[in-house]
C-alpha cells in the first residue's frame, strides 16, 4: 500500500458523475502529476482530498490510516495542504504574520514578535525560501505569494501537498524557483500532488502520473520513463466520438460578424475573427486562454480598448450589453449562476427581461404577451417545470440554460448568438437537445459562436474551430481539418508564451 | 395542524394574515381603538413613513439603501416654507421643495451607480450634508408659515378624509402599479435578484438605480411638504430617525434586504403594523420609553419571520 492511497473514490453531483471508482497511490518523496481535460474530475478529487467535498463512496488513506475527515480543518490537522489557484493570504498582514496566523506565539494575548520572526525565519531558511518576511503580502508579486503559500505548508509540517495549476499565473523565472522548491520538498519525503495542464512541466517535475478522463481513471503511470507526450495526450482525449452531436451540414451565407483587432484590459493581444450566417464557430482553449474575455468584449460586457465589431457590414458600438443586444448580438454566459439567472424571480420574468421592451407601451408591461412568450419558449425548448411562475433557482442546470436561451430567442432580430460553455454541468439528454437547437438557429441564418473547453463538443458540433492559447488565437481549422492532437497542441501553452492575460 | 399553520404564516400572504389577526386582537382588547376618529388619527400618523416607504421599497428591492430620507424630508419642508414665504406663491414653494428633493436623490444615485460608492456610506454622508443645509437655511430656527392656505394642505378634507391620507393612498396605488406592471419595476427586482446577470441581460442598471434614488428624493419632497404643513412650520430638526422607521416598516413588510423581493401590499401592511403598535400603546398609556423596546422587538420578530420564510422558500 502506498503512503497516499485513493481507493474507489466516487462522487456524483446532480446530473453529473464527477468521479467514478478512481483508485491510485502515491509514494513518499514523489511528485505525482494529475492530468486531464477540464471537467475530467481533477478539481473534484483535490476538493475531496482537502475535505471541502465528501466522496459518495471510497476512501483516502495516508500512511495506512484511513482519513475520516469531514472538514478542511481536519484535513489540515492530518497534514494535508491544498494550494489553490486563488491564494488564501491576508494582503494587509506581513509574510511572517500570514505564516503564523492562527498560531501566533503570544503571552497574555500580546504577540511575541521576536519569537514569531525567529520561528518563521528558521523555517523559511530551512526550506530555502528567500523572501523578506517583514513585507506585507499585498506588496509581493503573484509568484512570491505562491512561495508564501507553499511556505505555509512547510510551516505546518504538511505530509501531503497538493498544488492546483500552480504556474498558471507565474512567469517562467518564478516557475523555476517554484520547481526548485518542489524538488527540495520531494527530498524531504513529502508527497506532492501536482495538477497541471502543461505537459512539459509534468514531464520535467513528476515521478509518476495519473490521467483522468470523464471522472474515470484513464491511465496510471508509476514511472514516466517510457511514457511519451503523445501517449498522455491520447489518454487525456481518447474517447470514441459517439453520435450525441447529430451534426448536420449547412449552407453558410455572408459574413455576419467580423471582429477586427479587438482588445481590452483583460485581453491585451488584439484578436480578429469572423463568423458567417448559418455557421457554427467553435472557440476552444483551456481555462484562462482568454476565450470568455474575448466574447465578453464582443458583447460589450467589458469595455474594449481598441478594435471594431461589424455585424452585417455595420460597425457596432457595443459599449454595454444593452447596446450589443440592440445590434443583434447576444451572449449566454459561462457562469450561469452569477451572470445568467436572476435568482428569486420566476421563469416568466427571466425569459422576458430583455425582449419585453418590444411589447411595452410607455414602460407599462403587456401581461398577455409576457405570458404567451414564456409559455411559447417553455414549450419550444422543453423546459421541465410545473409552471412558468416557478422560481428559476429551483430548476436543474440544463433547464436554467434553456430558460436563458429562451431569453435570447424571444428577442427579435438576433443575428449573432454566443454561447459560453453551453452544456457545462448538463446531462447528456439535455445536451443533444441544445445542440439540435443550435443547428436549427444556424439554419435560420444566425451566426453562432460556441465557446467550450470540451474538445469533443467543439469537434462534434462546429463547422470551424478557433483555438485560443495565452490570450491569442493560435490556430484556425475547418471541419475537414479537425484533429484532436493538432487542436490540443495549439491549445497547450508552451514556455515562450508571454503572460498575455493579466491576473 | 402545526404544518398547516406554518404554511399559512410562512406563505406568500403570511404577513397579511398576521396583520388581520393583530388588528382584530387590538380592536377587541384596546378600548377606543376601533373608532372613526382613532382610525383617521392612526392613518395620519403613518403618512410620512408610508409615503417614504413607497420608494424605499424600490431602493431595498434593488439591493440599495437610503439613510438620507429623514434629512431630505426636513430640508424639503424648510425649502417649501421659505420659498413660498419669499415668493408669496405656494405652488412655487412646492415645486422648489420637490425639485430640491429630486436633486439630492439624483446626486445620491449618481454617486452610488456611477462612482460605485457603497449606498450605505453615500447616503450616510448626504444624510449629514442635507441636514446641514436644512439647519443653515434658517440658522437652525424653525420658520413659520405665512400663508394660511399652506395649512390647508394638511387640514383640508375630501369625503371626510384628510388630504394627506389621500396622497398616501394615491402613492401606494401608483408605486404598487410601477412595481408590478412596468419595466422599471421589474428591472428593479431583477437588479436586486442578480445585478450582474441583469446587466448582461441588457438592463441599464446604472440608469435604473439613479432613477430609483431620484424618485426617492421626489417622494421625500412630498412627505416634507405635508409634514411642514401639518406642523405649520419648517423645522430643520424634523424627521430625525425617519430612515430607521421607514426601513423597519419595509422589512416588516417582507422586503428583502438582500434585494429582489418586495410587494406593495407587504409594505402597506408593514407601515400599518408599525402605526397600530404605536397607536395602541398610546391608547394604553404605555410610557414612551417602553415603546422603543416594543418597536425593537417587533422589528426583530419580523426579521426572524422573514428569515424563516426565506429558508422555507429555499427548501421548496
Amino acid at each position: 500500500m502506498s503512503f497516499l492511497e485513493f481507493s474507489n473514490i466516487t462522487k456524483t453531483y446532480p446530473g453529473v458523475r464527477a468521479l467514478s471508482d478512481v483508485s491510485f497511490g502515491v509514494e513518499r518523496g514523489a511528485v505525482h502529476g494529475l492530468m486531464g481535460e477540464n471537467g475530467a474530475g481533477k478539481s473534484t478529487l483535490i476538493k475531496i482530498l482537502s475535505g471541502d467535498q465528501h466522496a459518495d463512496a471510497g476512501a483516502i488513506s495516508i500512511d495506512g490510516r484511513v482519513q475520516a475527515y469531514g472538514s478542511t480543518r481536519n484535513a489540515f490537522d492530518n497534514g494535508v495542504i491544498v494550494i489553490h489557484q486563488e491564494l488564501q493570504l491576508v494582503p494587509e498582514l506581513t509574510v511572517a504574520e500570514n505564516l503564523s496566523l492562527g498560531r501566533f506565539p503570544a503571552s497574555v494575548g500580546v504577540i511575541a514578535r521576536r519569537r514569531m520572526l525567529d520561528d518563521v525565519g528558521a523555517k523559511l531558511k530551512s526550506a530555502g525560501i528567500d523572501i523578506d518576511m517583514r513585507r506585507k503580502v499585498k506588496t509581493l508579486s503573484i509568484g512570491e505569494r505562491q512561495m508564501v503559500e507553499i511556505a505555509k505548508a512547510v510551516m505546518l509540517d504538511a505530509r501531503v501537498i497538493a498544488l492546483d495549476e500552480p504556474t498558471s499565473s507565474l512567469s517562467s523565472r518564478e516557475s523555476e524557483i517554484l520547481f526548485a522548491l518542489i524538488d527540495r520538498l520531494r527530498g524531504e519525503g513529502k508527497v506532492i500532488l501536482y495538477v497541471s495542464h502543461r505537459l512539459d512541466e509534468v514531464f520535467r517535475l513528476c515521478d509518476s502520473l495519473t490521467v483522468l478522463r470523464d471522472g474515470k481513471l484513464a491511465a496510471h503511470h508509476a514511472s514516466l520513463e517510457d511514457v511519451t507526450r503523445d501517449q498522455v495526450v491520447a489518454e487525456m482525449v481518447g474517447r470514441e466520438i459517439s453520435d450525441i452531436w447529430g451534426f448536420r451540414p449547412r449552407k453558410t451565407g455572408e459574413v455576419r460578424l467580423k471582429v477586427d483587432n479587438l482588445s481590452g484590459a483583460r485581453l491585451r493581444i488584439p484578436a480578429s475573427f469572423e463568423a458567417r450566417a448559418g455557421e457554427i464557430v467553435g472557440l476552444f482553449g483551456l481555462i484562462g486562454a482568454g476565450r470568455s474575455e474575448l466574447m465578453r468584449l464582443v458583447f460589450g460586457a467589458d469595455p474594449c480598448s481598441g478594435g471594431t465589431i461589424v455585424v452585417d457590414g455595420e460597425i457596432v458600438a457595443a459599449a454595454s450589453p444593452h447596446d450589443a443586444i440592440r445590434a443583434g448580438i447576444v451572449l449566454c454566459s459561462e457562469d450561469r449562476k452569477h451572470d445568467g439567472i436572476i435568482q428569486g424571480r420566476s421563469i416568466e420574468e427571466n425569459i422576458n427581461i430583455s425582449s419585453r421592451r418590444h411589447h411595452t407601451r410607455f414602460g407599462v408591461l403587456n401581461r398577455a404577451s409576457e405570458i404567451a412568450t414564456a409559455e411559447t419558449f417553455i414549450k419550444k425548448l422543453k423546459v421541465r417545470t410545473p409552471s412558468r411562475r416557478q422560481d428559476i433557482i429551483n430548476l436543474s442546470g440544463g433547464n436554467q440554460q434553456k430558460v436563458i436561451l429562451g431569453r435570447w430567442l424571444s428577442e427579435q432580430g438576433v443575428r449573432v448568438l454566443i454561447v459560453d460553455e453551453p452544456t457545462r454541468g448538463i446531462d447528456v439528454g439535455a445536451k443533444s437537445e441544445i445542440y439540435e437547437l443550435l443547428y436549427q438557429l444556424a439554419e435560420d441564418g444566425m451566426a453562432i459562436v460556441v465557446v467550450s473547453s470540451e474538445l469533443p463538443e467543439v469537434m462534434g458540433i462546429c463547422d470551424r474551430i478557433l483555438v485560443m492559447c495565452g490570450g491569442r488565437i493560435s490556430a484556425e481549422l475547418a471541419r475537414d481539418q479537425f484533429a484532436e492532437k493538432a487542436i490540443l497542441a495549439a491549445a497547450l501553452p508552451d514556455k515562450k508564451t508571454p503572460d498575455a492575460i493579466a491576473s | 395542524m402545526t404544518d398547516r399553520l406554518k404554511k399559512i404564516l410562512l406563505g406568500e400572504q403570511g404577513l397579511v394574515v398576521i396583520f388581520v389577526v393583530a388588528f382584530a386582537l387590538v380592536s377587541l382588547l384596546v378600548p377606543n381603538f376601533l373608532t372613526d376618529r382613532n382610525m383617521l388619527g392612526l392613518l395620519q400618523s403613518v403618512v410620512t413613513v408610508g409615503i417614504v416607504a413607497c420608494t424605499m421599497m424600490f431602493c431595498l428591492a434593488a439591493r440599495d439603501f437610503d439613510l438620507s430620507v429623514g434629512s431630505i424630508v426636513a430640508f424639503a419642508g424648510m425649502v417649501a416654507v421659505m420659498a413660498s414665504n419669499t415668493t408669496g406663491s405656494i405652488l412655487l414653494g412646492l415645486i422648489a421643495a420637490i425639485a430640491c428633493g429630486a436633486v439630492v436623490g439624483w446626486v445620491n444615485g449618481v454617486v452610488i451607480a456611477k462612482f460605485r460608492i457603497n449606498a450605505l456610506i453615500t447616503t450616510l454622508a448626504t444624510m449629514q450634508i442635507v441636514r446641514g443645509f436644512a439647519l443653515i437655511s434658517s440658522d437652525g430656527r424653525a420658520v413659520g408659515i405665512n400663508s394660511p392656505d399652506f395649512y390647508q394642505l394638511a387640514l383640508s378634507k375630501l369625503l371626510g378624509i384628510p388630504t394627506p391620507i389621500w396622497v398616501l393612498a394615491v402613492l401606494f396605488a401608483i408605486f404598487g402599479f410601477v412595481l408590478n406592471s412596468t419595466v422599471f419595476g421589474k428591472n428593479t427586482l431583477a437588479i436586486g435578484g442578480n445585478p450582474e446577470a441583469s446587466r448582461l441581460a441588457g438592463v441599464n442598471v446604472d440608469r435604473t438605480r439613479i432613477w430609483i434614488f431620484t424618485l426617492q428624493g421626489v417622494v421625500c419632497g412630498i412627505a416634507g411638504i405635508l409634514l411642514a404643513s401639518r406642523i405649520t412650520s419648517g423645522q430643520p430638526n424634523a424627521a430625525v430617525g425617519l430612515e430607521l422607521s421607514v426601513i423597519s416598516a419595509c422589512v416588516l413588510g417582507g422586503v428583502s434586504l438582500a434585494g429582489g423581493r418586495a410587494t406593495m401590499s407587504g409594505v402597506i401592511v408593514g407601515v400599518l403594523i408599525m402605526g397600530i403598535a404605536e397607536n395602541a400603546m398610546n391608547l394604553l398609556n404605555i410610557p414612551a420609553f417602553y415603546q422603543y423596546i416594543v418597536r425593537g422587538v417587533i422589528l426583530l420578530l419580523a426579521v426572524l419571520l422573514d428569515n424563516l420564510r426565506s429558508s422555507a422558500l429555499g427548501r421548496r
